[in-house]
């Protein structure tokens, strides 16, 4: 199987360095097109290939890219800026991406810096992440060095932590040393975005793609995915399964694939009882829904979505009222507390999924819990922090009804 | 250009880079910390505040030389981060926010490590630790309390 973004990384191997990224072909596609083919032509062939958001979003680059005016209607400065505050629960493909082939990032932000006509970039990557801090400076300073970058200033940013600032407003807030909440759209960034100058945010993994679809093509990218779907994905499995990691597959590859042909199926003793395909901000699949292909399509007509493509396996030995407390407790927490029904909405949540758990629930709660996701779903919130957590929650309410029923019945937890 | 200076100039949008590179000297941002750094940055004292306690990683009380992140999130918490949390208070005799008598650790909770695939998961200063256990832990605080 075709892998693109992970073919240079060695799982227990060193870092790649600039010559052994430019012997694996790296920045062939920057030597060939940077100063030479117009940066619209690059916007286009990016816009054909149908690559879209990897952080959660499946947003279409090339429109994203195609919102942000052109430099003759907007002179002066111009942001490209890689989203790497990867902090969603379950999720861990943009680390081994920096801490593997940082070039492939520095290579994607050179060549997308092109096309948009930005002339500063910006890495922000969450303060925990040392490794890949360390490794995506040092390709930066190599790749300067071998007068790579042209023009063109990247600057590492460290973040001091808040699930938050991976929204993309909140992040240009942060970088501006703010308080990282997010701000009203519009404008969106790509208009006013960083200092109220025109601003590209895209994920790690986006940006990874370019260097490949400027080099082979719009119809190639497209080839390498399944049926109608464009591209691989970095997925990533965990939970009680035998062989938990990253594993690069052709989008739409099925969850049962992912989680038995690459996972290794269930740890022994352990069954499958449900699955968040992307992250802590998607709803739950179950067991029936094994087969559906991991895209945005196949994801949302399982009632789920497709995130970040890297699914957490909730096994038959885990409590999973106590399952959803864990993620309620992490988006009460990380609630950045600027609009009320997310600030106030969320603890709400969490303390009643706590005192289900710890058989005080009473039959109301479960009324009051269903209640919750019309309050705090789409649309009724400042950000989709909030909607996302009601996903998991409105998706894992009826999936595990019995569940919540024989803790408020039995005043106790069977997990416990 | 002296690092006070280059700070300076760039105000109030220096915040955090600031508070984090006065944070690396002196262990966490104390009230005159904080007054100082308003002061080169141009900026209110209670603005920079603001900024200071809303991030996680800045340390607005005294921390201990090492700092333990232990993950908290959904794979580490199936996979036994409680079990661990309590072996570091054995170990230790320090819960979530707080810090051993001697300064040398303090233990917090954190947001998902990205080590899903080796959870449960910690770091202790800057360092990664995967696929822990009460053994591995152990050996990890080595001869520590």
């Amino acid at each position: 199987m075709a892998r693109v973004l992970t073919k240079n990384i060695d799982r227990n191997g060193k870092v790649l360095d600039l010559a052994a990224y430019e012997r694996a072909g790296g920045y062939e596609a920057v030597r060939a097109v940077v100063g030479k083919v117009a940066p619209e032509k690059i916007v286009d062939v990016v816009a054909e290939s149908g690559l879209a958001g990897c952080g959660g979003g499946a947003f279409p680059t090339g429109r994203k890219w195609r919102a942000m005016p052109s430099r003759a209607e907007r002179p002066g400065t111009r942001y490209f800026i890689v989203n790497a505050d990867e902090m969603e629960p379950g999720t861990f493909k943009d680390r081994y991406l920096m801490e593997g082939d940082p070039h492939q990032l520095v290579e994607g932000i050179i060549l997308s810096a092109y096309a948009v006509e930005a002339d500063e970039a910006y890495v922000f990557v969450r303060g925990e992440y040392g490794r890949a801090i360390a490794a995506v400076t040092e390709a930066i300073a190599e790749a300067e060095a071998a007068g790579l970058l042209g023009d063109l200033r990247i600057h590492v940013h460290a973040g001091v932590g808040r699930y938050i600032c991976g929204e993309e407003t909140a992040l240009l807030n942060s970088l501006e040393g703010k308080r990282a909440v997010p701000r009203a759209k519009p404008p969106l960034p790509m208009v006013s975005g960083l200092f109220g100058c025109p601003t590209v945010v895209n994920n790690v993994e986006t940006v990874c793609n370019v260097p490949h679809i400027v080099r082979h093509g719009a119809d190639w990218f497209r080839a390498l995915g399944v049926g109608d779907e464009a591209g691989t994905k970095i997925f990533g499995v965990s939970g009680r399964v035998k062989r938990p990691g990253v594993y690069e597959l052709p989008m739409g590859s099925s969850l049962r694939m992912l989680i038995e042909g690459c996972g290794g199926g269930m740890r022994e003793g352990f069954g499958l009882r449900a699955v968040l395909p992307g992250g802590a901000s998607t709803g739950f699949v179950g067991v029936e829904d094994l087969d559906t292909p991991m895209s945005v399509k196949g994801m949302a007509a399982a009632g789920s979505r497709l995130g970040t493509g890297n699914v957490m396996v909730l096994d038959d030995k885990t409590c999973p009222v106590g399952f959803l407390r864990n993620l309620q407790h992490f988006f009460a927490q990380e609630s950045c507390g600027w609009c009320a029904p997310c600030r106030d909405g969320l603890p709400w949540v969490e303390q009643i999924l706590a005192a289900i758990e710890e058989g005080e629930g009473r039959e109301s709660d479960l009324a009051v819990l269903a209640e919750m996701p019309g309050k705090m779903g789409p649309g009724k919130t400042f950000c989709g922090l909030a909607p996302g957590a009601m996903a998991s929650l409105e998706t894992g309410l009826k999936m595990f009804a019995a569940e919540f029923a024989g803790h408020v019945r039995e005043r106790a937890c069977a997990w416990a | 250009m002296s690092t006070v200076e280059a700070f300076s100039v760039r105000g109030p949008a220096a915040a955090i880079d600031y508070l984090r590179c006065l944070q690396a000297e002196r262990g966490y941002i104390s009230d005159e910390t904080l007054a100082e750094a308003a002061a080169t940055l141009k900026m209110p004292v209670a603005v920079l505040d603001e900024v200071a306690t809303f991030y996680n990683l800045i340390f607005r009380q005294p921390v201990g030389r090492r700092v333990i992140l232990l993950c908290d999130s959904a794979v580490c918490w199936m996979m036994g981060r409680d079990a661990l949390q309590r072996r570091i208070f054995e170990r230790l005799g320090i819960g979530p926010g707080e810090t051993t008598a001697d300064g040398e650790f303090t233990l917090l909770p954190v947001v998902c490590l990205g080590a899903c695939d080796r959870a449960p998961a910690m770091m202790v200063g800057d360092v990664l630790h995967g696929d822990l256990d009460d053994a591995r832990l152990d050996t990890l605080l080595g001869g520590a309390a």
